[in-house]
């Protein structure tokens, strides 16, 4: 639908609020930002992008967080199939509950999680060398005789009681996956609910069975989507904050997160330095926004709605 | 097959269509997502209602004598008082111009209204840390005109606006995109003023969106955490809302108190999503009954 010009009123006024607004809220800041990160010159912003402690939290921040949005991809696409497709009792509660990460504040998730899965915890239970789990990592047991001998396994997972989830990089991993679950079923779910059923009903006539029908059919039809919303999930869950400060447990090199990293900077009145690790992460969201951009654009080319 | 004449079973099965899956495939992955789903979704729920009310009822309510958790809802009240009306106002103008008018640069400002939801919190507190901090750019002056406000209400007010902007402009551009404008420029040849649209005909239309959309804002608003940690200072019965009043009582000993507040801000977030549910039946239904309008 084209949008013809200026027939209705309010153009000037509308516009020009959303403007200004927008200046005050966000460019100016943001201005700040782009000319802070410079004033310590050149040096002191590659010292402190540079820094192995700040390196490592790359890491945390960037690469967990990427396989915390491919486990979602997988996991979105199944919750996204099964709302649009099937009818069950509970359905719509189901549906509604997918957007909890979305409305429950990060802290609040963050402390629910580290109570589940810490030593003491529903599930961290579980993988103590009392727990069902925990019981095979035992130093006495084949399997944990194995592990507790590898330095990094030691190292990262291993605390008095067992095995810890909280507290290590697989607690961030879940922490970043909770916080990006809604992306990939809500971009998947319309694109699902939109396939045309009769080009299902020519392969299975063609003689496919439901496997190749959704291998060739089903699955190419909605692969743009699934790559965009994995993006959107991975955008979200790197810059993510307050689920993650629980969980981590904030150890160096093993579990901090660049923005940690970043209000550290600051409570030490380091604002050059804070600045400069904030552009890298600014950086890096833009990256990942213009990939999801493209991909929606070939999404949307795709089902010919642009 | 065996022979060449099929006989009919004499039970006739339902026949499974060509479109569906085997039943068992079906449960396989209905149980592989409500097992995710439990596992991610409603457990941490569960665990805060139960650590909530561990200690028992009288506990439960003995938290709101405490006068620091006293002081962080309250304060959390009047900065989702500022920043609700402050996005909603904000919201409703940038949908307008968005949607009804077609001008260059307009992908690019709603790439923009959209990008506190793609950058970290953090960066949200930062950014004016960098502008109104004691080495910020205006902090000199302000320190010398003894105007305080990172470590104030004004800075929280502010990280809070900036993090929680999108939501009902993001509520209700798709939502006034789909719907057209038609009506209102009916309304016009009808002699109805730019004021006279808006209310009478435009609103009626968004009412559900708008309402989805403002809940969200309030519900993101009480419960931002990033941002606001960076600019609050975290000072007990100053500058702390409830999210960093849940993290100072979170590391405390018994921390239940920390549960409270979390089931607090837990129902709010399940009322936000019950609202959202309702909002959208109500928006399909309308468009529903626009589809099938003969005009």
């Amino acid at each position: 639908m084209a949008v013809r010009k200026h027939i209705l009123p309010g153009f000037r006024f509308t516009l020009g609020y959303t403007l200004f607004y927008l200046s005050i809220i966000v460019l100016i800041p943001f201005s700040a930002l782009f000319l802070k990160t410079f004033t310590g010159g050149w040096e002191h912003f590659f010292k402190a992008v540079t820094d192995p402690r700040v390196v490592s939290s790359y890491y945390v921040s960037f690469g967990i967080a990427f396989i915390a949005a491919v486990v979602n991809g997988f996991f979105g696409v199944l919750a996204a199939w099964v709302l649009a497709r099937y009818n069950f009792p509970g359905r719509r509660i189901l549906d509604a509950i997918v957007d909890l990460p979305f409305a429950l504040p990060t802290a609040v998730a963050g402390i629910a999680l580290t109570t589940i899965y810490a030593p003491n915890g529903w599930i961290g239970e579980w993988f103590t060398y009392q727990g069902w789990i925990g019981q095979h990592f035992h130093p006495d047991s084949p399997l944990g005789g194995l592990l507790a001998g590898q330095e990094w396994f030691k190292n990262n997972f291993l605390g008095p009681k067992g095995i810890k989830i909280a507290y290590t990089q697989i607690g961030v991993f879940i922490a970043l996956t909770f916080i990006g679950l809604p992306f990939v079923v809500r971009t998947v779910q319309p694109v699902i609910q939109d396939l045309a059923v009769d080009v299902e009903e020519a392969a299975a006539t063609l003689g496919a069975n439901r496997w190749q029908t959704f291998w060739r059919v089903i699955f190419p039809a909605i692969l743009p989507s699934v790559l965009t919303g994995v993006m959107l999930a991975y955008g979200r869950a790197v810059g993510e904050f307050g689920s993650v400060v629980f969980i981590s447990g904030n150890l160096p090199f093993k579990t901090e997160i660049t923005p940690l990293l970043i209000i550290m900077k600051l409570d030490q009145y380091d604002y050059a330095g804070g600045a400069a690790l904030g552009f890298v992460m600014l950086l890096g969201s833009f990256v990942i926004l213009l990939i999801s951009n493209g991909l929606q654009a070939w999404d949307q080319k795709r089902r010919g709605l642009a | 097959m065996a022979g060449a004449i099929t006989t009919f079973p004499t039970k006739v099965a339902t026949p499974r269509r060509a479109t569906a899956e085997s039943p068992l495939v079906k449960a396989i992955l209905l149980t592989v997502v409500l097992v995710f789903f439990t596992l991610f979704l409603v457990l941490p729920l569960v665990v805060i209602f139960r650590e909530a009310f561990s200690r028992g009822l009288p506990f439960f309510l003995k938290t709101f004598e405490d006068r620091a958790t006293l002081h962080s809802i309250q304060l959390t009240l009047i900065t989702a008082a500022i920043a609700v009306p402050l996005n909603t106002l904000f919201g409703v103008l940038a949908a307008w111009a968005v949607t009804r008018f077609n001008f260059r640069g307009r992908s690019l400002l709603i790439s923009l209204i959209d990008l506190p939801l793609w950058v970290s919190p953090v960066i949200g507190g930062l950014i004016y840390v960098l502008v109104f901090g004691r080495q910020g750019w205006l902090g000199p002056w302000l320190s010398e005109h003894n105007i305080k406000i990172i470590f104030a209400l004004p800075g929280i007010v502010m990280a809070t606006t900036f993090v929680t902007f999108p939501f009902v402009a993001r509520g209700l551009i798709p939502l006034m995109q789909a719907q057209g404008h038609k009506e209102e420029e009916a309304a016009m040849t009808l002699g109805a003023n730019g004021w006279q649209i808006f209310w009478k005909v435009t609103v009626p239309k968004i009412k559900w969106g708008l309402l989805y959309g403002i809940i969200l804002c309030n519900a993101r608003a009480m419960g931002e955490f990033g941002a606001v940690s960076v600019v609050s200072g975290h000072i007990r019965n100053q500058t702390n809302t409830i999210p960093l009043h849940i993290e100072i009582l979170y590391n405390e000993y018994p921390n239940t108190g920390a549960f409270v507040l979390a089931s607090l801000l837990s129902v709010l977030a399940l009322v936000t999503l019950l609202i959202k549910t309702y909002a959208e039946w109500q928006a399909e239904r309308q468009l529903k009954a626009a589809a099938s309008d003969p005009s």
